[in-house]
């Protein structure tokens, strides 16, 4: 798959195609990691060094077992692997638990905070969020020391943004950029997605300006995840992780919030993929 | 015993017969995965499995005896209840079924939606008529440790005559009286409904027979201390959340052969689980019959409950009643005593329970404090704060669980939890 997908959640998706590194052929031992997350399914390939062969991101489908086979399989192809089986494999993710050729399966929090510390050694905080959950972890020394997560439902993650968008006849990409010329925001007072498209239609029908109404959208997200901030305690230096760091209007609301540049991943969305494959090796 | 037909008893106590079928079948297949299937399990949990497996058949029949007798068969929710005066004049206690999930769409349609989970079970199960328990008291008696209880009372009382104790909330001389005067009350209402008057002699060996149960219980918990622990969180949980059903004396025995084996396991060095598992403490809200819930994921996710502080634990058991009355007044006294002991979250200020929660975590050598309280909980919910600070302070982590009796939530506890014990491990 090499195009974005519809409803994708970052609207700049593209899949990461295992680009090759370096010259693997010397890779002795080859380790994976699988995040299957609720939208989107992240694999990274590692060597023994740790050097990342390759990576790759697709939509996670209904067997997403079957989906992370098929990457695996595929990426262990692309990148000319002279090993194909696999050394150690950690699945984590929303749908760890179902990647049955995994070795064993490890939470998203402590793989993401494993991929961080490999990226960003200094961080003492991540902010995380992915398609329908968030979290927030506190870091010590590399080490989870407290985090927090969404409770039930989506509020506050892409799923939100993704329908917010929808409800706007927008692409998810646009929300980013749009945000971003706004001057002022609109005030968004549900955090539940039903609730507040109904509040966004609303203000269309008044009339306030999309680039606004955006900007609440992404408010909106910020407050959310503020409230997890706050619970856990968060100090700089911090990261962020996940599709919605791609977000620019989510992320610039943060550093506003948080009064701190963020330290974002090149990829932000694989973190937890790559912690996974550590965590394997 | 003739062979008992439970259908026919279920219809005579005008049960439900076709809601009850659905409510209680796959309970059966849910009880062998959870509790059957766990490796290594002591030996004596045979009873508690027949309990479990029969949980709406022997002893219903038995109380339904009782009853036919002319001995009063009561129900409650509470470990507040002094249970020990309906022993005294001849008759049973049971504690509620109030911990499924099954009927609170039913409870729902007369009680608000975004309440504690156990009410809206409880007036479900009334209202379904699935629980033989229910059906086969004479009255339940209610207290008032929460707005939702003491206004969900006025509602069950339209269905089954019920009986409100009320339970001061602040734990001063005064609070103290008033509930001295309350269990005076209770007493006097028991006496209508038995033939036996309560005497000094049947309620202090009631006092006795209880708080054997009591100390039963306070030595399965102390088995829990030892690493390896001898007996899984489930099946500790199970054994304490049949407290409140079983015949007194059989159940005490029960507990105490249980016992035995987990001094013998003690002794071999024999666990449940490793002793690399993290030890969890489970403190909050009471997980009424058949919630296992949190418990299962924290075993099945590697760790190993050592202990609740919780009314299914050691705030069932833990204050006995003083054997020193002579007295109908002077137990009477005791008994009244107790309950300001009792370090429930309906009390204020309630510094104690802080106290307790730290004593547990050192006492059990646990690694990590899983708090669980109902969702819309208030008290419990809130007084996290103070029991989070107080145990951060002991460089000991803690998670807040708040969950309901219904699966929608499970994979996202797994996840919390089974993260918590990996950043504990």
């Amino acid at each position: 798959m090499s195009m974005g997908l519809p409803g994708d959640l970052t609207g700049a998706f593209e899949k990461d195609s295992a680009s090759s590194n370096k010259d693997r052929t010397g890779a002795t031992r080859i380790t994976a990691g699988i995040d299957v997350g609720s939208r989107t399914c992240k694999v990274v390939l590692l060597d023994e060094n740790a050097e990342i062969l390759g990576t790759s991101i697709e939509k996670s489908g209904i067997e997403s077992s079957e989906t992370a086979q098929e990457m695996v399989t595929d990426i262990v192809e692309t990148v000319g692997a002279e090993k194909p089986a696999l050394d150690a494999t950690v699945a984590t993710g929303y749908g760890r638990g179902n990647v049955d050729f995994a070795d064993q399966n490890v939470t998203e929090i402590t793989c993401h905070a494993r991929g961080l510390i490999e990226q960003f050694p200094e961080a003492r905080g991540l902010i995380d969020i992915g398609g329908q959950d968030s979290k927030v972890i506190k870091l010590e020394n590399g080490q989870v020391i407290d985090f927090a997560m969404n409770d039930k439902c989506a509020a506050g993650t892409g799923k939100f943004l993704e329908s917010m968008a929808e409800t706007l006849d927008l692409q998810l990409s646009e929300i980013g950029p749009l945000a971003k010329n706004a001057d002022e925001a609109t005030e968004l007072s549900s955090t539940c997605a039903v609730f507040a498209e109904s509040e966004v239609i609303t203000q269309i029908h008044q009339g306030a300006p999309r680039e606004e109404i955006v900007a609440g959208i992404c408010d909106s997200v910020v407050d959310q995840i503020m409230g997890q901030v706050e619970r856990v305690g968060l100090e700089p230096p911090i990261a962020m992780t996940g599709g919605v760091a791609r977000n620019e209007g989510v992320r610039r609301g943060l550093e506003a919030a948080l009064d701190t540049d963020l330290l974002v991943p090149e990829n932000p969305q694989i973190v937890g993929a790559l912690g996974a494959a550590l965590k394997a090796t | 015993m003739s062979e008992i037909d439970y259908r026919e008893m279920w219809a005579e106590l005008g049960m439900d017969l076709e809601k009850h079928d659905e409510f209680l079948e796959p309970l059966s297949d849910h009880y062998e995965d959870l509790f059957v299937s766990q490796d290594n399990r002591p030996e004596g949990m045979e009873y508690f499995n027949e309990v479990m497996q029969n949980v709406h058949h022997s002893r219903v029949a038995e109380l339904k005896s009782e009853k036919e007798a002319g001995n009063p068969v009561i129900a409650s929710f509470c470990v507040f209840v002094p249970d020990e005066l309906v022993a005294a004049a001849g008759g049973s206690s049971i504690g509620l079924c109030a911990g499924a999930q099954y009927p609170v769409s039913t409870g729902e349609e007369v009680l608000p939606r975004d309440m504690c989970p156990l009410i809206k079970s409880t007036m479900g199960f009334k209202l379904d008529r699935i629980c033989p328990y229910f059906e086969v008291s004479d009255f339940v008696v209610g207290e008032t440790t929460c707005d939702g209880k003491k206004k969900a009372w006025e509602i069950l009382d339209e269905y089954k005559p019920t009986y409100v104790m009320e339970l001061p909330q602040r734990k001063s001389p005064e609070s103290r009286d008033l509930w001295e005067k309350e269990v005076r009350r209770f007493k006097d209402r028991i006496e209508d409904e038995a033939t036996t008057e309560i005497t000094a002699e049947s309620l202090g060996s009631a006092i006795e027979t209880k708080n054997e149960k009591r100390r039963a219980l306070k030595e399965l918990y102390a088995a829990r201390k030892a690493d390896p622990v001898p007996i899984s969180g489930k099946d500790a949980l199970l054994i304490t959340q049949l407290a409140f059903f079983d015949d007194t004396e059989r159940f005490t025995q029960k507990v105490s052969n249980i016992n035995s084996t987990l001094e013998n396991r003690i002794e071999a060095g024999e666990g449940v689980a490793p002793t690399d598992a993290p030890r969890i403490l489970i403190a909050g809200t009471p997980m009424p019959l058949p919630n296992w819930k949190i418990h299962d994921i924290v075993e099945s996710s590697g760790g190993v409950v050592v202990c609740e502080e919780t009314c299914t634990g050691t705030r069932y058991f833990e204050d006995e009643v003083p054997e020193s009355g002579e007295t109908v007044s002077e137990h009477i006294e005791n008994l009244a005593d107790r309950a300001m002991e009792i370090n429930c979250a309906c009390f204020t200020p309630n510094e104690e329970r802080v106290d307790d929660v730290l004593r547990l975590a050192r006492e059990y050598e646990v690694d990590g404090v899983v708090y669980a309280n109902l969702e819309f909980c208030l008290t419990y919910d809130m007084e996290y704060r103070k029991i989070r600070t107080a145990l951060e302070d002991k460089d000991i982590p803690v998670t807040q669980i708040e969950s309901n009796f219904g699966e929608s939530d499970v994979e996202q506890l797994k996840t919390r939890i089974q993260a918590f014990l990996e950043m504990i491990s």
